[in-house]
Parts: structure tokens; sequence; C-alpha cells
């Protein structure tokens, strides 16, 4: 496995004025992470996960500090160029799917591909590829309203893997499911992993977080535990 | 269903207007129309002669002549009362008139058969007359019948040399406008007991030349008369000024209220535009995490709004083309719509969908794609 980092955050501070009062989500947070990682990024709701997660998933900007993705600085890039770096190099799961529920499954696999401007056949081929990973590929003329959640979730999954992003960016990927699709789903994550995929999950469980390789605890908007599955699971 | 409400916004607007404007304009000009073929281009002289001051017909027929250039016709014009009997038959309410030859010219009126009123009759007093269709369908039981016939006109013989074509399409009523008969304005004067003929009708050349004709007759008699009342000219030209004023009028009333409805619909498309892209914000965040640029989210949402307006305004169009064909037909007007409601009213209503999609859409593609994914 490649120790070339993928993700460098320097002193990622990320303020928000609410009103007189200023919030600091993230306060003072250096990570590096390197290709082909399973990190977990636990900590409890208000703690500056989610603020964390936005970032480094390109969707927002961090009020200090710098932040390389993939060897490039993102951390003032404009609008539209971070909707290309979202677009080339990362891979969103999301806890609600995030589907659109007008489209039918390829068409929502095709999205990503569409905004990257590959033209309509590959555009088709590779999307229907994404979809055989996630064993959904008979079901591509359905809607996602007739799928169950662990269905969506792996077509949302799908969607991530199309692109072929550099990252993918899971925010609580179980936290709509049962236990048992939540199961499957952590496995097929941990073998994207396996097949040399850098995975960042954000999650407020500890025990998904055991599924990981690394977990970075956050707390106050700091990190107070960064290191090995092994080392988080014996100070819980 | 949104794009459907949204096109049914619009289609109600488009086509109520294209209705209301094209059908009140159709109406209107049927009412210029029948007002048109009472003679746009006649006028009418009234004189009321002196013994010291007085106008004869020679002296109408000298200015006539002097003035040919301004004028195509020129009759004298002597009423009769006048019953008209075949037999046992009789017509009371008939237009009985003498004028000149030049007469029926100037109604723009053609004979079906027979000839017209001739000089020769002028000059001689001849008991002749042309008749209008309804008086020879009604005495005679048809045209050919009365051509050659007598015709008692207040016990008086005269022989009916011509008939004119039948004017009204629809129905031959009596006092209608081929209920008629014209004799000679020697004979009509000899008949009605009076040697001073005080009534003239004028045709002009040049409708546009109206007012010019007019202050020409007025300088002509008022170098006789030296007194304004003592003669009056009138054309018919300004009772359709008048009614073109009242039209202008009534144009503008419409268009209010075409805008007030045109507005009405905007409002409603603006609601529904407003209301599904703020409902859509999701679906915003969503494409942008997935790498989608402002750019291309307002291309979307505006090729949308653009596509839903463009198919409710046309659909309004055919809509509000075939209403107004069909309420035209029922009201007997012919009303088709005008191609300035069409063009106003498709325009103003796809305008409104194309800047209602374009303003929150604008605003949702500027929001941060967190938030825009958190909105739900």
């Amino acid at each position: 496995m490649s120790r070339e980092p993928l993700i460098e955050l320097k002193d990622i501070h990320k303020i928000y004025q609410m009103g007189e009062e200023e919030v600091r989500a993230t306060d003072g947070i250096s990570l590096t992470i390197c290709r082909g990682e399973f990190v977990a990024i636990v900590g409890k709701s208000g703690s500056g996960k989610s603020t964390l997660m936005n970032i480094i998933g390109a969707l927002d900007v961090p009020t200090s500090g710098e932040y390389d993705l993939g060897g490039e600085d993102v951390s003032d890039m404009s609008d539209d160029e971070l909707a290309e770096i979202r677009n080339k190099m990362i891979g969103f799961i999301f806890q609600q799917y995030n589907l659109l529920p007008k489209l039918n499954l390829l068409e929502n696999v095709e999205l990503p591909l569409l905004y990257a401007g590959v033209a309509a056949q590959e555009r088709k081929e590779r999307a229907l590829a994404s979809l055989e990973r996630v064993g959904l590929k008979e079901k591509w003329k359905s809607m996602p309203s007739q799928l169950s959640g662990g269905q969506q979730q792996r077509v949302s999954i799908a969607r991530a893997l199309a692109g072929n992003p550099s990252l993918i960016l899971a925010d609580e990927p179980t936290g709509a499911l049962d236990s048992r699709t939540s199961r499957e789903v952590l496995n097929f994550l941990k073998q994207l992993n396996e097949e040399g995929n850098t995975i960042v999950m954000i999650t407020h469980d500890s025990s998904i977080a055991l599924e990981a390789r690394r977990v970075v605890r956050i707390h106050d908007g700091r990190i107070n535990f960064d290191g090995d599955v092994k080392d988080y699971a014996a100070i819980l | 269903m949104r794009s459907f409400l949204t096109m049914l916004g619009i289609i109600i607007g488009v086509a109520s207007v294209i209705i209301l404007v094209s059908l009140v304009n159709g109406y209107m000009s049927s009412v210029v129309e029948s007002f048109a073929s009472m003679g746009v281009n006649q006028m009418t002289v009234r004189l009321t002669n002196l013994n010291t001051r007085a106008v004869s017909v020679e002296d109408m027929y000298g200015f006539y002549e002097e003035n040919r250039d301004h004028f195509a016709q020129m009759t004298p014009n002597v009423t009769v009362n006048a019953t008209l009997k075949n037999g046992t038959d009789s017509l009371t309410s008939t237009s009985v008139g003498g004028y000149s030859e030049e007469y029926l010219d100037l109604k723009g009126y053609e004979l079906e058969l027979g000839r017209n009123i001739q000089y020769a009759d002028i000059t001689a007093r001849n008991k002749v007359c042309v008749a209008g269709a309804y008086v020879a369908q009604e005495l005679y039981g048809s045209s050919e019948k009365a051509l050659g016939e007598t015709i008692k006109v207040n016990g008086n013989a005269f022989r009916i040399v011509g008939v004119a074509e039948r004017q009204d399409e629809e129905e031959l009523e009596e006092g209608g406008t081929d209920d008629f008969l014209w004799m000679p304005y020697t004979t009509a004067a000899k008949l009605a007991g009076t040697a001073d003929i005080s009534s003239y009708i004028f045709g002009t050349a040049d409708v546009d030349e109206t007012d010019a004709c007019k202050t020409l007759l007025e300088k002509f008699l008022y170098e006789i008369y030296k007194d304004e009342d003592l003669y009056r000219v009138r054309a018919n030209s300004e009772m359709l000024e008048s009614l073109n004023e009242q039209i202008g009028m009534m144009s503008a009333m419409l268009g209010g209220i075409a805008g007030i409805s045109l507005l009405v619909a905007g409002v409603g498309v603006m609601n529904i535009m407003l209301v599904s892209v703020t409902e859509r914000t999701r679906e915003i965040g969503i494409r942008k995490s997935l790498g989608a640029r402002r750019g291309t989210i307002m291309q979307q949402f505006v090729i949308e709004a653009a596509v839903t307006s463009s198919i409710g305004g046309i659909i309004g169009i055919l809509l509000g083309a075939g209403a107004t064909g069909l309420i035209g037909g029922l009201m007997g007007i012919s009303a088709s719509p005008t191609p300035i409601a069409v063009i106003i009213s498709f325009s103003v209503s796809v305008g409104i969908g194309l800047i209602f999609g374009y303003m929150p859409a604008s605003r949702a593609a500027k929001l941060n794609p967190i938030d825009a994914l958190r909105s739900e």
C-alpha cells in the first residue's frame, strides 16, 4: 500500500458567526490521510466532525489553515473550482442516500459523469459497470422509491464509485439502515478499501468506527485521538 | 404536477388575452365595416334657399364641374313621401327619392337588370325608376317580373327601367338596404310639388381628402350665402372619426383588462415557480455535491422554465385561437387572433416564467451545497 498523502489538513480553523458569538467549529485541526487508508472520524454531535467532513469534502472552505487534496490547495478555491474538485476527486455517500427521486438508477449514477463531461455512451457503460459492482445492474431502470433503504444506499455507493474518485467520503453511511443492512454496507466499504480505495467515514457511533483501520476522534473542534483502530478499541 | 400548474397558469393567461383582444377587435371591425358600408365617401349638403340668396341646381353643377378632381359623383337629392302600388299590393315604408344618374355609382351599387336613370330622363322629367330588390320582390315576385312593369307612385304611373342588385345577402326586409325606389330628381321635384332643391350628395374622389373637400364646399357656399346658418355640409366620415375615437378608448380599456389578466396569470406562475424551486433546493444541493457548477444548475432550471412556459404558451395560443373562432362564430362576427395579442401575451407569460424560474434558482445555486442539502 502506498504511503503517499492524499489529504493534508494544516491547522484548520472554521469559525461561524452566530450573531454576536463566534463559534469555533474546528479549532486548529491538522491531519494527514494517505492513499489507501480507511479512516473513521468519530465525534458526538456538535464536536465539529461534520464541519471537518464538509471541509474534507470540498463542500466548504476553512476560515484559516491550509487544505491540500491530492496535492492541490483547496482552501481558497472558488465555488466552481470546488465543484470540479468534488466531481473529479470525491465520491460522496450520504446518510439519506440523496438520490434524485425523479431519475432512474442509471441516470442517478450517471450524474457525476454528466457533470464531468463524459460522453453519453461511455457514461452509460461506466454507470452500468458501477451498478454491477453493487449488484443492482439488472434494476437500472427502477426508480429510487422502488428500492429498499439498503439498496438505495448501494446505488449511492455506485454513484460515488462511478467517477473513479481518489477519495470516498461517507457521512453516517449506516445512519438510516437496520443492523443487517448496515453490516452489508460496512463490509462493502471494507472491500472497496481492500481494492485500494481511500475511504473516510464520518460517524457518531464508535462501534461503527471500529470497522475502519484508523480512527480520528474529534472533541470540541480538536482531535483528541488519532491512531490505529486496535488502540481505539482499547480506550473504549 | 408543478410544471403542469405552471403551464396551466400560462395557458389561461395567454388564451384569455387572445380571446379577449381578438373578440373585441373582431366586433369593433365589424362595427366599423357596417359604418363604412354606409358610405364614408359621402358628403351631404343641405341648403336653405332665400329669395335673395339661393343656390340653384345649375350653380351646384357648376361647382361640381370645376372641382371634378376632388369629387367623383354628385347628385341632387329630393326625398318623396310616397306609397308604392302594383294593383292592390302596396308598400309605404320604401325610401323614394330623386337623384341624378350618378347616384348608382355614388352608392357603389350595380344593376341586376335593365338600365340606370339617364341624363335624358332628367331633362325630360321621365316617369321612370330604378327599384331595389325588395320592392321588386314584394310587388312583382322577382326582379325579372318587375322589369318593364308599371308602378304607381302616389298614383302616378312610373316604369321600372332597372332593378338594382340585391345588397343584403341575408334577408330582404322592410326598411332595409333593398327597400328603395330611385327616380330622376327633376321628376321627383315635380312629384313633391317643389321647384327648390335643397339637398345634395357628393362623393369624394379620395376618402382621405374629406376635410379638404368639405372646406371647398363650405367656401363656395359661404361666398353665396354669407351666412353659415343657411347651409350645412356633413361628411359621413366624421361619424367614422368619432367612432374611431370610441374604438381607441375601448382598445385602451381592453388593453388594461388584458394586462390585468396577464398579470394575474403571471403572479400564479411566479408563485408556482418560487415554490417549486424552493422545494428543489435539496436537489440543487445534491447536484452541487456531485460536482455541478453554478452555471450548469442555472442552465438546467432556466431551460426547464423555458420549456414549460413555452409549451404552456403554445397550448394557450392554440386554445385561444380555437375559442376565438368558436365564440366568434356563435356571436356571428369574424374574429381571428390578432398577431399583436399573440405575441405580447406569449412573450409576457414566457418572460415571467423565465424570470421567476431564474431568480429563485439563481439564489439556490449560490447556496452552499451543505445548506442546500440540509433543507427539507
